[in-house]
């Protein structure tokens, strides 16, 4: 194919994969955006303030990124396992497989969707947070980079999960009992220096952890981690999570008996 | 006459140890007709698997119009079309969207692939269902929708694995006179299904598969003139008991209005009249009792489960 045939290819599968998720978007976009906004109304304006401050900016202002950034990786994650998987099932997979859309491009494609919804919720989760606190963009570059960068990487791990999964229960294996529980212990509504010594190492090994800390220091201009060592962490992720998922498109695996 | 599809020494065998196929050589010209008839499990949808790039195959060489899958998969790819034997679209997505979207996974623009899917859809009788979701289509129209998904890139060769299962005879039919339509504009076809008059009647040569192997490989018309008998079926008006007498003709009587009659290679129907009409024997009717196809696959399956050790 040549480049120009290759990009319409990849502009089919990315308007298909937003089209998608767009048609149902009271599956899609509405549940996660009320969802945030119980968590304002709960740990903001109910809990919140009996908390006080936290690193010195009241409560809901200190979880509201991650609040943002938890839509957002649920929701590119959800995105790419719930659409590959059910092109798996329905065998509409084999459209693109019969092809000539080099396997990049479907991978391509099927990020670019679940960072278009991710991007979609974590929008719209942000203005439902202007609502509840005084938003700061303290460094606008560092929000965009931080959230463009962690939808891609959970994008390919819902495609991973998706290339492995051989019923509807292995896809939601994952982010019931992996991914929340990451997310919840990765600094969203806490400060990992508020955990004895152990579990603050411990903390250190979730990913998630590094990128909540780099999207917060776009908001708030505080981090717990070092802002190089948030990037090198969410890029090594990426690098080796497309190295992998392509090996398994190559590889056929689950696809081509 | 140049090759549109060629096999050499193609074998595959699962990862359970089950060998679907032994070493098949089977080549089709450019502008064929070409049934590819077999038992289920007798190994056509692995072929066609491998060929369609969704089954991976253990050793051989296939080349597509001059092109390896191996080698210049890109290419194969882009010159073979295929209508899988199970639906395998998208059940909610509208079928124009289905349609267009296969274009673009091609690399057609979207404006041109919205053209072709218009073209095709119209041809099949399609172009009303247009927004509706695939869903809602009946099983004819579905199998309609998957020849008009395969077209839309104008492939060069055409696999239609079981195309007309389950549809009914009218839209069958239609579907034939469609398939003669851009067989004729020079479309390769290769055909697999299980209604042998369909093969009889629409392809001009044949290969049978079974367990693996391929036990028939030659022109319809040379397999058809391989049956030494046919077999018809006459209607009486009136009854007759313990028809007999028609010297030269195998005689079965069904019941005192009907007759089963075999008639050899060579021999001659109007002697057959004759008879009948000297014992006052009138016939309102007359057909073949089985397709003949049908009886020399039967046979051919037969003999190679026989020969099998």
């Amino acid at each position: 194919m040549t480049y120009l045939e290759q990009y319409i290819a990849l502009k089919t599968i990315v308007t298909k994969e937003m089209l998608r998720f767009m048609r149902i978007w009271l599956q899609t976009i509405l549940p996660p955006v009320i969802t945030t906004a119980l968590y304002f109304v709960i740990f903001g304006r109910l809990i919140g303030p009996k908390i006080g401050q936290m690193q010195g900016f009241n409560y809901i202002d200190y979880i509201v990124p991650g609040l943002i950034m938890m839509s957002v990786i649920t929701n590119s994650y959800a995105n790419v396992v719930s659409s590959f998987y059910g092109s798996k099932f329905q065998h509409n997979i084999e459209e693109m497989l019969v092809s000539p859309t080099p396997n990049y491009i479907i991978l391509t494609g099927y990020v670019s969707g679940g960072v278009c919804r991710g991007l979609a919720v974590g929008a719209s989760v942000t203005l439902v947070a202007w609502f509840f606190s005084d938003l700061n963009f303290a460094h606008t570059l560092v929000i965009i980079s931080t959230v463009l960068l962690t939808a891609v990487l959970f994008s390919l791990a819902g495609l991973i999960n998706a290339i492995y999964a051989r019923s509807f229960d292995d896809i939601s294996i994952v982010p019931t009992f992996v991914l929340t529980p990451l997310t919840y212990l990765g600094g969203i509504f806490y400060s990992i220096d508020m955990l004895p010594g152990f579990w603050q190492n411990a903390s250190l090994a979730n990913p998630i952890l590094y990128m909540v800390n780099a999207f917060r220091y776009g908001f708030l201009g505080i981090t717990d981690i070092p802002l190089f060592t948030s990037y090198c962490i969410i890029i090594g992720f990426i690098i080796g999570l497309f190295w992998f998922s392509l090996h398994l498109l190559n590889k056929g695996y689950g696809l081509r008996t | 006459m140049s090759r549109a599809l060629e096999i050499k020494n193609l074998t595959k065998t699962y990862e359970n140890g089950f060998e679907a196929l032994k070493g098949i050589d089977l080549v089709v010209d450019k502008g064929d007709f070409f049934a590819l008839l077999g038992p289920n499990g007798a190994g056509k949808s692995t072929t066609i698997g491998i060929l369609a790039s969704l089954v991976r195959k253990t050793s051989g060489h296939v080349s597509i119009l001059g092109h390896d899958i191996d080698t210049d998969f890109g290419r194969a790819k882009k010159l073979l079309g295929l209508v899988p034997q199970e639906f395998n679209f998208n059940i909610f997505e509208p079928v124009l969207e289905i349609v267009a979207n296969q274009a673009g996974y091609y690399g057609i623009p979207r404006k041109l692939a919205y053209e072709r899917a218009e073209r095709y859809l119209k041809e099949l009788r399609l172009w009303d269902k247009r927004f509706e979701q695939a869903r809602n289509l009946s099983g004819g129209l579905k199998r309609r929708l998957m020849i008009a998904r395969a077209l839309v890139h104008r492939p060069e060769l055409l696999i239609l694995d079981e195309p007309t299962a389950g549809v009914d005879i009218e839209i069958r039919r239609s579907m034939w006179a469609f398939l003669r339509e851009i067989n004729a504009q020079g479309t390769t076809i290769i055909l697999t299904t299980h209604y042998l008059e369909e093969a009889e009647s629409l392809c001009r040569n044949i290969a049978i598969i079974d367990k693996g192997i391929l036990i028939e490989n030659t022109s319809m018309k040379k397999l058809l003139g391989k049956l030494q008998t046919d077999t018809y079926v006459l209607d009486l008006p009136a009854p007759h008991e313990a028809v007999s007498g028609l010297s030269g003709f195998s005689v079965n009587q069904i019941d005192s209005t009907t007759l089963e009659v075999e008639v050899g290679k060579d021999g001659d129907m109007n002697q057959l009249f004759s008879l009948l009409n000297e014992r006052g024997i009138n016939v309102s009717s007359i057909r073949t009792k089985t397709n003949r196809l049908e009886q020399l696959f039967v046979n051919l399956i037969e003999s190679n489960q026989s020969d099998s050790p």
